[in-house]
């Protein structure tokens, strides 16, 4: 991953902000943000898909927006800027999922207007987008809006699979599958959660054992 | 509009659909603050605070957006309401008791970004409940939230001297746990319907 680096280290930066957010620094799997909607949301892949769209606008729009003041907001008053921005975006992306469709408002409940106060929009305005040019703080927000997409799209699978035979709606398993009513009931969000770490937790793990070794004997 | 009583509201947000283990809001502190069961509690109660006062705020704040047809202004202003509650508690403690400032570190300011908090201020507005009825579900929120913030510290109290995986270290088994208190909690369904 490092060996590019030397040739074009602009383009490798520029990347490497993008990656960040979808795997080394994946809001919910790694940095543990935003696990609110990550548990509520993601009962059915519909839901998470929707989800994952509305923090994506509002996620990009608040990085950038964040970034092109960012020289003209006095340091003090930088939060309640930056919130102010946010819930605006919030705001109007309410307005067109309602528009849009009244099923998928009625399904995401309060969770929409709850994106304001979504550690991962404004942990990534105050620690990226307030001093990082309007380009890298787009990519980014792409970069983090991904990850969290990644996350909500892998509880979303499991819960769905296996807490109603379906993905997207669509049957899964033959006729005499038995659905697995806990997954998508609130206890499964944080079972299905916390085996996800497991995974990814043994990955990591692994990866480091296999670098260990080959350190040793080259 | 609907008639629920205030009771019934109190006890459906604090067991039946408690805030924390079934309606998924403010999972960040239970799951960051409830390592040491007196930071809980103490957290807690600034919760259970802010969560009242915003809450009879709010409902002021609604009556008025609504006499000026200016609802898309409703999460906004909610949220201004609620960051300028959390300032004033933050003075409030701090000045009467500078501990417990210190203990509650930096999650005193993050009450702010605590779903639980704009959560039940959009959902009195959604359900369309009257003031007493939004007051007493900004208590049972609030207690509930505690209640499973005590829980939760008591058990990861315990842990510390258990033999876990080292795999399964911190964010994986709390949420395990969390896991099986929701589905305890389950076991309250029906109660006083």
């Amino acid at each position: 991953m490092a060996t590019p680096a030397a040739e074009n280290p602009k383009a490798n930066r520029n990347t490497d902000v993008f990656l960040n957010g979808i795997w080394k620094e994946n809001p919910v799997f790694v940095q543990m943000l935003g696990m609110c909607p990550v548990l509520a949301i993601t009962n059915s892949v519909r839901n998470a898909i929707a989800m994952s769209l509305a923090v994506l606008f509002v996620l990009v729009c608040s990085n950038v927006l964040v970034s092109l003041v960012r020289k003209f907001v006095a340091k003090e008053v930088r939060i309640a800027v930056f919130i102010l921005i946010i819930a605006t975006f919030v705001t109007v992306t309410d307005y067109a999922v309602k528009a849009i469709s009244v099923p998928i408002y009625k399904a995401m409940g309060p969770f929409i207007a709850l994106i304001v106060v979504n550690c991962i929009i404004l942990g990534r305005a105050e620690a990226f987008a307030s001093k990082n040019s309007v380009f890298k703080s787009l990519l980014d927000a792409l970069g983090m809006a991904l990850g969290f997409s990644l996350a909500l799209f892998c509880l979303g699978t499991v819960r769905e699979a296996l807490g109603s035979g379906t993905f997207l709606g669509f049957p899964l398993f033959g006729d005499h599958f038995q659905p697995w009513v806990i997954f998508v009931l609130p206890s499964g969000g944080f079972f299905t959660l916390g085996a996800w770490l497991l995974v990814f937790a043994w990955w990591r793990e692994r990866a480091d054992r296999k670098k260990a070794r080959e350190a040793q004997s080259p | 509009m609907n008639n629920v009583s205030p009771m019934y509201i109190f006890i459906d947000a604090l067991l039946i659909n408690n805030f924390v283990l079934s309606v998924f809001l403010g999972i960040c502190p239970f799951l960051g603050v409830s390592g040491k069961l007196q930071t809980a509690s103490r957290m807690g109660i600034a919760v259970t605070f802010v969560m009242f006062v915003s809450s009879a705020v709010a409902y002021g704040i609604n009556t008025l957006l609504l006499m000026y047809d200016a609802e898309y202004l409703r999460i906004i202003s909610y949220i201004v309401v609620i960051a300028s509650m959390v300032q004033l508690v933050e003075m409030f403690i701090k000045k009467t008791s500078p501990a417990l400032f210190k203990a509650l570190g930096i999650y005193l300011p993050l009450i702010t970004t605590n779903c639980a908090i704009l959560g039940v201020a959009m959902l009195q507005t959604t359900r369309e409940y009257n003031f007493v009825q939004s007051l007493s579900f900004a208590l049972g929120a609030g207690l509930g939230f505690t209640l499973a913030l005590i829980i939760m510290s008591g058990i990861r109290e315990k842990l510390e001297l258990a033999d876990v995986p080292s795999l399964a270290k911190g964010a994986a088994i709390a949420l395990m746990i969390a896991g099986i208190l929701s589905m305890a909690f389950m076991g309250f369904a029906g109660l006083g319907g």
